[in-house]
């Protein structure tokens, strides 16, 4: 099996780590996996932020880049959610670029979807001795009703603790523009996040979104805590059996 | 309307909200307890279905309105009350007013209704040297706090019960407790006295039921029914869009509505007022007067924002929202906080007013969620804040970096250009947003694409 893997902006420039995991896990798994070189960004920032015309830009570079029949895999809830949901609907008024959004976002997947609906990597386990929380993205969660697969994945880790957290699908306050917008609002509800990840009695927090992992780990830089902050794959990555 | 006023000062307003440890601790509390009532309450339900059901009876009021209006007018007018068309809030506060002189009245009992916060109608009235009482315990507090409400269902949501304790000290000459049940007999005490004597009431109308003329309160304390049957003259007031089809419908709607408001099961008031007293009725105003307000609404039905109007005033979507929860609704300075008063604002007041409150929002959608009658709440900030872009009131800088942003999505060169520039400039852009790039981490000089290609 191929895919075509859009790495997102944020893992693109702050986290290559990250995107190094996801092709390990998924060449681990048997996966052939391509990186179309032309891939920018999907578009989110300047959606949420209202700016339709050059939301409207990246989408359209973003249909033109990810052709053919082979499945996209993002490692993002909320770059998912924006090819899968938010692509069909920008174009309501065209209807070729319509018919291109939605055929592209029948064969979109986020990384943990795919994991579990396509390669069903929970059944074949994991490794790893860390005791990990999850936080629950929103797009991931609300807009895409991802809930129970990143779970599944992590209480495949042999050896590893699963500790839920309170209120997980929480709002971290990262909301793209928003953290820029409201600072004070944004850093006072990842410190909420964090009092409940704290509750939770894990060493480690996981997501399958970098924005709020990014705002997550500013809240525990701030309050020099110690908590390892990592992304799903990154973990999976580093227990593959 | 007035759409020419200054922009909320949404953003300090927040951050003095966060600085505010009583209210910290006061929101938190409620809004939890709120949220964890309404799952319990939901329980089993086929709270979908239901939810499904009511946002299509909404719709079809939306879509209908001109004769929905129509119809509620003539059946209630057959019932024996007045109806009144208020295109805005001066009008209506002036119908309101006219009508408590001609009757004589100086003083008016009011139940809880957030239409006449929306126009302001207390401040018209005591203007006109009509003494005002609400007879809610909360918006009671408010009124004697000299405040507006801070929730469109718990208006005191804010105060703490110390505060209250220490207002009433302050306000009615008591003694100081802080025990809630004191508290209300106390209020209790002032207020029956009030009932009795008092020639007029003002009311709002959760629901106005087209079919049948009626009017219909749905409350906690009672005090609704006390002032809907105890003064001869009741004014009810309410907007366009409160109008359900058919009485049938309200099964349903009484359903979902103390669900999604407060987590129960059952509301312990209901009130169906079907024109005045008749003569075998023992109780009843002889007088009903019903204002609808429009104040917008015939063009709002006509715009994107349309499906807010579906909104049945339940409070669940600010109960659950991460901002209103961190700093309450009086940050937002409108009638209406939290997801819905955005929204509301926005198409309400303008948007030169309020375009800066879409920003108080992390689009989360966890108000989309829980909304008993589907308004896609996160949907229509996002679309709000598309027009306030097409309008030219976002900040010039967010615009051009916008389109440099969408510049460069399009062009993968100039994309990698940006990201290298970002690694190179980022001391530069810690002297522009130091409060911002210090939370994230410094772009890697060696970008994920050139590392795997
Ligand atoms: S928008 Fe929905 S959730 Fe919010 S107050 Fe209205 S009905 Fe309730």
């Amino acid at each position: 099996m191929r895919v075509q893997l859009f790495a997102t902006c944020l893992i693109d420039t702050f986290y290559p780590e990250t995107g190094e995991a996801v092709v390990k896990l998924l060449k681990h798994m048997g996966v052939e996996v391509a990186f179309p070189r032309e891939q920018t960004c999907c578009g989110k920032p300047p959606n949420s932020g209202g700016h339709a015309k050059q939301a409207r830009k990246a989408a359209e570079h973003f249909i033109s880049v990810f052709k053919g029949s082979d499945p996209v895999v993002i490692p993002s809830g909320s770059c998912a959610s924006m090819v899968k949901n938010h692509y069909p609907e920008m174009f309501h008024d065209n209807h070729r670029m319509f018919q291109a959004a939605t055929e592209l976002a029948s064969r979109t997947f986020e990384l943990s979807q795919f994991l579990v609906h396509v390669l069903h990597a929970h059944e074949q386990g994991f490794v790893g001795n860390r005791k990990i929380t999850y936080h629950a993205s929103c797009q991931l969660t609300r807009e895409l009703g991802v809930r129970e697969e990143p779970i599944q994945l992590i209480r495949s880790i042999e050896g590893a603790e699963f500790c839920p957290m309170p209120s997980a699908d929480r709002c971290c306050g990262f909301g793209g523009v928003f953290m820029a917008k409201l600072p004070e609002v944004s850093m006072a509800l990842a410190d909420e996040k964090l009092d409940t990840i704290l509750e939770s009695g894990a060493d480690t927090v996981t997501g399958c979104d970098h924005g709020c992992l990014m705002n997550i780990s500013d809240a525990v830089k701030r309050r020099g805590v110690s908590v390892d902050v990592k992304h799903l794959a990154v973990i999976l990555a580093e227990g593959l059996k | 309307m007035n759409k020419n006023q200054a922009p909320v000062s949404f953003k300090s307003n927040a951050a003095n909200a966060l600085n505010n440890p009583s209210l910290r601790t006061a929101m938190r509390n409620i809004t939890s307890t709120f949220g964890k009532k309404r799952v319990d309450a939901i329980g089993d339900n086929p709270f979908e279905e239901w939810r499904e059901r009511a946002s299509e009876i909404r719709m079809d009021v939306l879509n209908n309105i001109g004769e929905y209006v129509d119809m509620f007018s003539k059946n209630a007018t057959k019932a024996g009350a007045v109806v009144h068309r208020a295109k805005d809030s001066s009008i209506a506060c002036d119908i309101v007013a006219s009508l408590l002189k001609d009757y004589g009245a100086d003083k008016v009992v009011k139940s809880k209704s957030m239409i006449s916060e929306e126009i302001h109608l207390n401040a018209y009235l005591e203007k006109e040297g009509i003494k005002v009482v609400e007879t809610d315990l909360g918006e009671y507090i408010i009124q004697i706090a000299g405040e507006t409400p801070s929730h469109i269902i718990v208006p005191a949501i804010h105060k703490s019960r110390q505060q209250v304790g220490q207002l009433f000290c302050e306000k009615l000459g008591c003694e100081f407790t802080d025990d809630p049940t004191t508290l209300t007999k106390t209020a209790k005490k002032i207020l029956r006295e009030e009932f009795i004597t008092a020639p007029a009431a003002i009311s709002g109308s959760n629901f106005a039921i087209a079919e049948t003329g009626s009017i219909s309160l749905v409350t906690n304390e009672g005090n609704g029914r006390m002032v809907t049957t105890l003064p001869p003259l009741h004014i009810a007031i309410t907007a366009i869009e409160k109008i359900l089809p058919k009485l049938s419908d309200l099964a349903l709607f009484l359903r979902l509505l103390p669900r999604s408001a407060t987590g129960q099961v059952l509301t312990s008031y209901f009130s169906l007022i079907t024109g005045v007293r008749k003569e075998a009725d023992s109780t009843g105003a002889k007088h009903l007067h019903i204002v609808l307000l429009d104040n917008g609404r015939s063009e709002i039905v006509k715009s994107d924002c349309k499906e807010i109007l579906k909104c049945i005033r339940c409070g669940a979507c600010m109960n659950v929202c991460p901002v209103y929860g961190m700093i309450g609704g009086h940050a937002y300075d409108s009638t209406y906080p939290g997801p819905m008063g955005v929204i509301l604002s926005a198409v309400l007041n303008g948007l030169e007013r309020a375009h800066p409150l879409l920003d108080a929002s992390t689009l989360c959608g966890a108000c989309s969620d829980v909304c008993p009658v589907k308004v896609p709440l996160a949907k229509l900030i996002n679309r709000l804040r598309e027009i306030k872009v097409e309008n030219g009131l976002a900040p010039e800088l967010e615009s051009i970096g916008m389109w440099g942003f969408g510049a460069a999505a399009k062009h993968p060169k100039l994309f990698e250009l940006g990201q290298k520039a970002a690694n190179a400039a980022w001391p530069i852009a810690r002297l522009l947003d130091k409060q911002t790039v210090d939370r994230l981490p410094k772009p890697v000089p060696v970008s994920f694409k050139r590392r795997v290609l």
